[in-house]
């Protein structure tokens, strides 16, 4: 699946004007995530700090991470693929220099769906900053 | 006598609130029930014009704050019906509660001994009796429950022996809203193991009116006050006299003791043997407010109206495709459990929470239960009497949406 840049996506949420449109966007992001076969879904892969069960499994390919991610719950997977957007196959100085929280800004999540819910966003862009801290 | 439903709303501030621009539809009541106006003032009243330390009057207002704080454990004491108001012991909470005692089990039991709790258990019953029982070598029995939800006296029974040393086991199930039979239960424990001690866990319990401590016949009671309208940060754990009176201080420090010199300490007596330190003043001040108010309505009444608020909720899940109620125990109050075929619940808690509904979503701190049950959580809606069918139609709308927008 070829995710949309952030820029994409940020125009496209600001473009629908009320919630029901907005949270149907990130389910159908969500439901064209690709998922983890379930053999890949093991607890060495889960993030914690999430409400719902999260797995993120990372890749070097080349100079840049790539990632796959999944959950059991919909919305949790459409903002997955939001953080997927934004991070994968970046390289890692790329990563750590985003600006992730003028993203969510943008795209009006705050109030929507914030950070401390524990649905593990935060988590989630936590995990893939340390990789990429790692690999710099 | 009739609840009226209208002018007890009217004494809750917070249930004028908006949420995303919809009227708030609080159904998380379970996890904590909203306070009215009393309890707020009581606070407020406590920290303007009265505060000050107890149980050292010196001065006036000392005084007057010991008063009210004594006061309050006898509020507590007449609600809970315990036959003395020294057995009242405040705690943080039903988790403390529990604490105090399973911290105490742990150095009398031993190998051989049995501790039987229920598989309905939230963790605040099962992990400190399951840690309780590694310690000390004692072997944790579980009672098993019907797929309903049910647990029968018989399942109950059949975990007990002479060997029992203890039993704990919830009032009310926090996750399915399932009634235990605990007076039978407690004659059970009596007639098998005439020794063993019973705890009830009331966090549930006590917010359903009706809990009296002497009827039921167990050993000790453990609630938390945000529950039962009351603030968060106290609770109460009751046990009966001739047991609590010598058990092991659990806290040490100011206020506990008897006596102190530089190399030793005698204890006080009960009950500020098991209350070191500076108690939550206001908050126990706070709680009875909040149980003089709960007790001014006719607990029979209150049942009858969450029993309707109930039948109203089930009947209306029918008109949703793939709606499963997750514990239909004949005996249950106050929590609509429930799963939707191929919508996972942390979904439906999202889209009701942009609606303005509250509910909770997850394992609800049961996740043995969870697994007992074959799903990995619920979406909980929990039901209180400032509750209205109007709400449950808003809640079922929201729900229906939900359904249309994840599907």
């Amino acid at each position: 699946m070829k995710l949309p840049s952030p820029n994409d996506i940020v125009e496209d949420i600001e473009f629908l004007d009320d919630w029901e449109s907005r949270y149907q966007y990130i389910i159908d992001l969500g439901k064209a995530l690709p998922k983890l076969d379930e053999s890949e879904r093991q607890p060495e892969y889960k993030v914690k700090g999430c409400q719902s069960d999260v797995w993120l499994i990372d890749e070097t390919k080349g100079d840049v991470l790539a990632f796959r991610t999944d959950s059991d719950a919909l919305i949790v997977r459409g903002l997955l693929a939001l953080v997927l957007a934004a991070y994968n196959e970046k390289k890692p100085e790329d990563i750590l220099a985003f600006d992730i929280d003028a993203y969510f800004q943008s795209l009006d999540l705050e109030n929507h769906i914030s950070p401390t819910r524990g649905n593990g966003l935060r988590a989630i862009v936590g995990q893939i900053k340390s990789l990429a801290s790692a690999k710099v | 006598m009739s609840l009226d439903i209208e002018a007890i709303r009217k004494q809750f501030p917070i249930l004028a609130r908006e949420v995303h621009n919809n009227p708030l539809v609080y159904l998380d009541n379970a996890a904590t029930t909203q306070k009215p106006q009393v309890v707020i003032d009581a606070l407020v009243n406590y920290y303007s014009n009265t505060n000050s330390n107890v149980h050292r009057g010196a001065h006036f207002l000392s005084d007057e704050a010991t008063r009210q704080f004594e006061n309050a454990r006898s509020t507590v004491q007449k609600f809970i019906g315990a036959a003395r108001v020294e057995e009242i012991i405040w705690t943080s909470g039903t988790t403390e509660g529990i604490n105090i005692v399973a911290k105490a089990m742990a150095e009398q039991l031993q190998a051989g001994d049995e501790v039987v709790v229920t598989e309905l258990e939230h963790h605040a019953n099962l992990v400190t009796w399951q840690q309780a029982c590694k310690k000390s070598g004692a072997t944790l029995k579980v009672a098993s429950i019907e797929d309903s939800g049910e647990l029968t006296l018989e399942a109950f029974k059949a975990q007990l022996s002479e060997n029992t040393r203890f039993t704990s086991f919830p009032h009310i199930s926090n996750a399915l809203g399932t009634v235990n039979p605990v007076i039978d239960m407690v004659k059970a424990v009596r007639q098998v193991a005439p020794k063993a001690l019973v705890l009830i866990d009331g966090a549930q319990g006590v917010a359903h009116g009706d809990v009296d401590v002497q009827a039921i016949g167990c050993d000790f009671y453990a609630f938390s006050g945000h529950k039962v309208f009351g603030p968060t940060g106290i609770g109460v754990l009751w046990g009966r006299y001739e047991v609590l009176e010598n058990w092991p201080v659990w806290l040490t420090g100011g206020e506990m003791i008897a006596t102190v010199t530089y190399q030793d300490a005698t204890w006080g007596k009960l009950p500020n043997r098991l209350e070191a330190g500076t108690p939550n003043i206001a908050g126990a001040i706070g709680l009875a407010a909040a149980l003089e108010w709960f007790s001014q309505f006719d607990s029979q009444a209150v049942k009858a109206y969450e029993a309707e608020l109930m039948s109203y909720a089930v009947a209306k899940a029918s008109e949703i495709e793939g709606l499963r109620l997750v514990g239909n125990s004949p005996n249950k109050i106050g929590v609509f459990s429930f799963v939707i075929e191929g919508v996972h619940p942390a979904d439906i808690g999202f889209i009701l929470d942009r609606q303005g509904v509250a509910i909770r979503t997850g394992d609800h701190c049961a996740q043995p239960l969870m697994a007992r049950l074959g799903v990995p959580g619920t979406a909980r809606a929990s039901f209180t009497l400032y509750n209205t069918k109007q709400e449950i139609d808003v809640f079922f709308n929201a729900l229906k949406k939900a359904q249309t927008m994840l599907m």
